[in-house]
């Protein structure tokens, strides 16, 4: 393996040396202005991000809840393209070589732009894993195929719905590491129950070799917390882009950095609850 | 010639369909096909599902020779196949009461459809009080404007009516929200798709409910006129209609099959749901990977047609794939040509088309001047034009 898709590797890895737990924000590329992505995604590492998920909007967000659905909206209002995506992670890259930057979406923007032109350019701008929400491992073969030539990681869910058998077929695609979606709903949704996490870890271990992040309805820091005890990762998008969403422009990145960093410190509490 | 078995054991009609879903509905639509693998050929299923087809929706819908019509065009003589008739006035009961039948067996009690005209939406609520099933349709806030009559019919028939006001509120927006609610009523709710598209196995298992249509006609034309029609034709949104007539005719030598899709203000202004007609992309929308209009960057685009039910972007996978086969030929029509016939039909054979079914009526009335007097069109007359009153009234400036 190369050391360029080792940057989730190397970040997880770090991670596990000193026994804290990876804090990936979600945010939409292009959401609230086209500007704004790269000082966020900065914003973010600042406060303790570990890995950046950027959301590649879609005009038909079907597995996304109302607040990412008008991040989307918006995004596309501005102009945001898939190629446009990919040039900010390039932006991002001239001051950031370490930070994972993992794009999730859907996967008909990427269809339109080709896999093979849109592995290339992700390994040549720097994103590290691709997320296609609406891709399972069983219409994956042409993206798994050139993702894997450029040594781009493709991150798959896995849903509390998921059997035995896809989760051992997920273990076998995999890497970097597995998104956990912690209940049934779109993202946004409301009442996460850490307990039927917990006891859906030790089955996701017996076939998973990667990290596991959890996400889906992590609205503050102490579940986020919580959850952190029970999983490797713990990943926040909706109630971010709402901090964004609400945000006057001038208070955005001091007031999304403040949540973050309250999520970073909760997760890096040092005693047990 | 090879025979014809589609889709593949994953759903893949050649290139297209497929399951393209989210992690958290895959176990639903595999316990759906598994489901219905195991039902489609059950003896019980098999009798129920006629029984009702029979007795509830009142099946065999005849066939009818719109004499005055053809003679009028002076060409080829048209024949209509009346889904119109049914119980709920369209096609869509049809697969609707085979998905219920289907849910019953697998103990769901909550049902949820999308609709665009409306159609499809009465015939789920229809069905839901049939058997005593909690009902949530989902339609585009436009499409409540312009469908008016259906969403009174539903909300009688006991069924919630949900406003989509995200995108462009039309249908595509409302499968959006039916999927979402699906994922989050995964275990309790069984989603009674609408047409032949969707994840595997929806195209399949909506084809095999509706070719009676098709199936019906094969026995019916042969009755009437002693052979089978030179051409099939039928309207295309998402293609349920028009495949159930068209797949049993598939290795019939001979017959021609068209498929007409909506040219909304012409082709060339872009502003159309005809993606097969179109040449739009092929890519990836609703589960399934068919022709789906869309701009340079893979969003999808708005459509237009001035019927809801063929206001879409994209279109079922075996469309696509006879159309590559060059087995079904597909061409438009316009907005202002399915009024024409939508008026001629109720002029010449007192018949009130509905707006989609006339966009298949268009093009019959295009061809058949230029074919033989001895020549037979078989036109699928897919459903009625109650519900299209208002939209028609406003067209012709008056107000109801
Ligand atoms: C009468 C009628 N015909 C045709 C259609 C188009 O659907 P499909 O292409 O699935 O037959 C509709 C959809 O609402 C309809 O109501």
């Amino acid at each position: 393996m190369s050391t360029l898709q080792n940057r989730i590797q190397a970040t997880f890895d770090r991670l596990k040396a000193t026994q804290r737990k990876a804090l990936i924000p979600f945010i939409t590329a292009g959401d609230p202005t086209l500007d704004m992505t790269v000082p966020l995604m900065h914003a973010l590492v600042e406060a303790g991000a570990d890995v950046i998920e950027l959301g590649v909007p879609f005009s038909d967000p079907m597995a996304d809840g109302p607040t990412i659905q008008r991040a989307s909206e918006r995004a596309l209002k501005n102009g945001m393209t898939l190629r446009g995506v990919l040039a900010m992670v390039a932006a991002f890259r001239q001051q950031d070589a370490v930070t994972p930057v993992v794009l999730m979406g859907y996967g008909n923007p990427i269809e339109a732009l080709g896999w093979e032109t849109f592995a290339a350019r992700c390994a040549a701008v720097g994103v590290d894993g691709v997320l296609t929400v609406d891709f399972p491992p069983e219409e994956s073969h042409v993206a798994f195929e050139y993702l894997q030539r450029y040594d781009i990681a493709p991150i798959f869910l896995i849903a509390p719905t998921t059997t035995e058998a896809r989760i051992a077929q997920v273990a076998r695609l995999a890497r970097g590491y597995v998104y956990y979606v912690s209940l049934k709903g779109v993202t946004g949704s409301g009442n996460l129950d850490v307990d039927s996490i917990a006891a859906k870890m030790p089955q996701l271990r017996q076939f998973l070799n990667l990290p596991i992040g959890v996400g889906f309805g992590i609205r503050d820091a102490e579940t986020a917390r919580q959850v952190a005890q029970v999983s490797d990762a713990v990943v926040i998008g909706s109630r971010i882009v709402q901090e964004i969403e609400s945000s006057a422009p001038d208070r955005l990145l001091d007031n999304v950095q403040n949540f973050v960093a309250g999520v970073r410190a909760a997760l890096d509490r040092k005693e047990r609850l | 010639m090879q025979s014809y078995n589609q889709p593949d054991a994953t759903g893949h009609f050649g290139p297209y369909g497929g399951i393209y879903m989210a992690e958290t509905l895959i176990p639903a639509v595999e316990e759906l096909r598994q489901q219905y693998e195991r039902f489609r050929d059950d003896p019980d299923f098999k009798a129920e599902f006629a029984h009702e087809l029979k007795h509830y929706v009142g099946r065999p819908s005849p066939i009818y020779h719109a004499k005055r019509l053809s003679d009028s065009l002076g060409g080829a003589q048209i024949y209509l196949k009346r889904e119109d008739l049914n119980h709920t006035g369209a096609h869509k009961i049809n697969n609707a009461i085979g998905q219920a039948l289907l849910a019953k067996r697998m103990g769901k009690r909550r049902v949820i459809a999308e609709t665009g005209a409306g159609m499809h939406g009465v015939a789920t609520a229809t069905v839901a009080a049939r058997f005593g099933m909690e009902c949530i349709v989902y339609m585009g806030a436009d499409d409540i404007q312009r469908q008016a009559p259906n969403v009174f019919r539903m909300k009688l028939l006991g069924a919630t009516v949900v406003p989509v006001e995200s995108g462009s509120r039309t249908l595509k927006d409302a499968c959006n929200e039916a999927i979402r609610d699906w994922v989050t009523h995964v275990e309790s709710t069984f989603y009674i798709f609408g047409t032949a598209a969707g994840p595997h196995p929806y195209p399949m298992m909506v084809r095999d409910f509706q070719c009676v249509i098709g199936n019906e006609a094969k026995v019916q034309m042969p009755e009437m006129i002693g052979r089978q029609p030179d051409a099939v034709s039928a309207c295309v949104g998402g293609g349920s209609n028009a495949i159930g007539l068209f797949h049993p005719y598939i290795e019939v030598e001979g017959v021609k099959i068209i498929g007409v899709e909506a040219g909304g203000y012409g082709l060339a202004t872009g502003k159309h749901a005809a993606p097969l007609t179109g040449d739009a992309k092929v890519g990836v929308l609703h589960g399934n990977k068919v022709y789906l209009m869309q701009d340079e960057n893979g969003q999808i685009i708005e459509t237009h047609s001035i019927s809801a039910g063929l206001d879409y972007p994209g279109v079922g996978p075996e469309h696509c794939l006879l159309k590559d086969m060059g087995r079904a030929e597909y061409v438009a029509a316009t907005d202002e040509e399915a009024l024409a016939a939508f008026d001629a039909l109720c002029r010449f054979e007192g018949i009130i088309p509905a707006l989609e079914s006339s966009h298949a009526l268009a093009h019959a009335i295009k061809i058949a001047p230029e074919m033989g007097r001895d020549k037979v069109l078989l036109v699928n007359l897919s459903g009625r034009g109650d519900k299209d009153m208002n939209t028609v009234a406003r067209i012709k400036g008056i107000t109801l």
